[in-house]
């Protein structure tokens, strides 16, 4: 069960603000993490704490392919990313990286900054703890849910190998 | 129901007769892409997960174009992450500095993309190939990962948006202004999760460079992949560049679209996007007074052969206004020779600008024309996001080669009609 506070972000956050290419040619990942969000949000990487999550409007994670994205944000401490809709190699990589994103426009409208959040990634129920509003996200397909599972495709693919 | 090309294209590739949108499939691949930036993360993952050997050295590509030739440091040492892993392994199509380009020129013009393909690279603007009529797109650097090692990836069947195009492109209009417009009509998502399926006679008056500029842009609406049935021209291209047999597939008659669009070329304008996204598009009779510092003609986007004579049309005989900086980067060292022979890079020159080795450079703010804080610039890349190009305080406008050699010339955005009469 994931539970945290809200940092609610608008429309169409482009990867270039969650990671800006300046900093792309930094290998050390606690240093690129540093910079998670600078160009939209310099406060967050010093507030964001462990089990926080994420909530946006649409077409979350547009533009580049940088897996650096979801990435540093993984590495923040951030547990999920609630939007109306995402940016599709952004839910890609997400997923491939045991990162957990949930589609929900009726939570992203009404999830306010601040708001402590309480996801269920098996039931795919969001709760509003402070506001008592309850939403429920659509379940992700059974292939994409045993790669989260298996914290990310690089796993999935090991486990697959192994099995066999 | 029929089938998109899209969805047939996919389907050959899943050994299946028939897909459907939604639908999960595990498709081969013909070609991986990877670049300096992307790469070193999949190299990094490659390893950690004991893979030892490549699906197919032949079908995998490594291109140091983005921070490359190095910046810095840091950028040197990702490029030789590449080029290690890349002799370790015996990939055939590594491309160094002296014969690299940016990826995405370069890709088409050494014969890796051919119809009927399915090409996965972690790079967003990998879905230039579609102008191929390849099913190409971007990923991130774990499927690419892993795709180094099976040949193979996963994807969610797209359905599409159907985009008929009819007539002919006026003077100083190309590709470029038509998915500006394309853009600006639907959205930055309005394509989300979906192809873009280019057809109509209109295509037949399109150029190659004109298709690829318009497929490079599919992401900036949102897109999985844009794509063009191929044609004559397109056949004719493949076989001067490529040894590889395209196979070419078309959409069928009752094929299911989620939206259908029609566009008359012929009365899209020269269309500029301002700041800060891609849609916020307009006219270029609607743009006001807009002084700007900087001029980029370049990229994936628009670094090719057509783009720099259309550049070279425009900036002839006339020159650069003092208080503007204009940097132009052909794509590949092909396009840069040839440029060069036909006298391009001269005129580019003695007007006054500044002309670059291939890079993706400035288009990403990565180094070769960065911009300061309250900025502006008029390129002929692809994004106008917040800090894209430099400082966040500093703003893009998108826009054609002929649009941007001409604000080069009048120091504000400017139709090429302004400059020549």
């Amino acid at each position: 069960m994931i539970n945290g506070r809200v940092f609610k972000y608008g429309d169409n956050v482009d990867t270039d603000v969650i990671i800006p290419a300046r900093y792309l040619n930094i290998t050390d990942r606690a240093e690129l993490t540093s910079h998670c969000m600078e160009d939209i949000d310099s406060e967050f990487i010093m507030k964001v704490k462990s089990g926080d999550l994420i909530a946006a409007g649409k077409n979350f994670g547009c533009g580049s392919s940088r897996e650096h994205a979801p990435m540093v944000i993984k590495l923040s401490g951030i547990k999920c990313i609630i939007a109306e809709t995402f940016a599709r190699i952004f839910y890609r990589n997400a997923i491939n990286i045991g990162l957990p994103i949930l589609e929900c426009p009726e939570a992203a409208k009404d999830i306010e900054d601040g708001d402590r959040i309480e996801v269920d990634l098996n039931s795919g129920l969001i709760t509003n703890i402070t506001k008592g509003h309850i939403y429920r996200a659509e379940s992700f397909p059974e292939f994409m849910q045993n790669i989260i599972k298996a914290e990310g495709l690089i796993n999935y693919i090991k486990v697959k190998a192994g099995s066999l | 129901m029929g089938m998109t090309m899209t969805q047939k294209v996919l389907a050959a590739h899943a050994g299946l007769d028939k897909v459907h949108s939604g639908q999960m499939i595990m498709a081969k691949l013909d070609l991986v892409l990877g670049n300096d930036i992307t790469a070193p993360i999949a190299i990094e993952e490659f390893e950690k997960a004991g893979m030892v050997t490549v699906f197919d050295k032949s079908k995998i590509a490594l291109v140091p174009d983005h921070f490359a030739p190095n910046k810095d440091i840091k950028s040197a040492e990702n490029c030789k992450l590449l080029r290690e892993f890349s002799r370790e392994m015996d990939i055939e199509n590594y491309f160094e500095i002296g014969q690299m380009g940016i990826e995405h020129a370069l890709i088409p013009e050494k014969g890796l993309a051919v119809p009927g393909d399915v090409i996965i690279g972690a790079d967003s603007h990998t879905c230039t190939y579609g102008a191929l009529g390849a099913f190409s797109t971007g990923v991130g650097s774990t499927d690419m990962a892993v795709a180094m090692a099976t040949g193979e990836a996963w994807f969610k069947v797209p359905e599409a948006v159907k985009i008929v195009l009819r007539g002919k492109m006026g003077k100083w209009v190309s590709g470029k202004d038509v998915i500006l417009h394309i853009i600006g009509m639907i959205g930055v998502d309005g394509a989300l999760y979906q192809s873009m399926e280019y057809c109509g006679e209109g295509v037949a008056n399109l150029s190659m460079d004109d298709r690829f500029t318009i497929a490079n842009m599919a992401i900036e609406a949102g897109a999985k992949n844009g794509i063009f049935e191929a044609d004559d021209r397109t056949l004719k291209y493949v076989s001067e560049h490529s040894k590889r047999v395209p196979v070419v597939f078309k959409a069928d008659k009752d094929a299911k679209y989620s939206r259908v669009i029609e566009i008359d070329l012929a009365a899209v304008k020269p269309t500029v996007a301002f700041p800060h996204l891609p849609e916020n598009t307009r006219s270029i009779d609607e743009i006001g007074d807009i002084r700007i510092d900087q001029v980029v003609i370049g990229s994936c986007t628009n670094g090719r052969l057509e783009d720099l004579r259309m550049a070279a049309k425009v900036l002839k005989g006339n020159k650069v206004d003092q208080d503007v900086r204009a940097i132009i980067f052909p794509a590949t060292q092909r396009i840069y020779l040839q440029a060069m022979r036909e006298g391009l890079l001269e005129i580019f020159i003695e007007a006054g600008a500044a002309v670059s080795t291939p890079t993706c450079g400035p288009c990403l703010g990565g180094h070769m024309g960065i911009l300061a804080k309250g900025e502006k610039a008029v390129s002929t890349t692809n994004r106008n996001f917040v800090g894209r190009m430099g400082h966040t305080e500093s703003e893009i406008y998108l826009a054609s080669p002929a649009v941007a050699a001409a604000s080069a010339i009048t120091g504000k955005i400017s139709s090429p009609e302004e400059v020549i009469k």
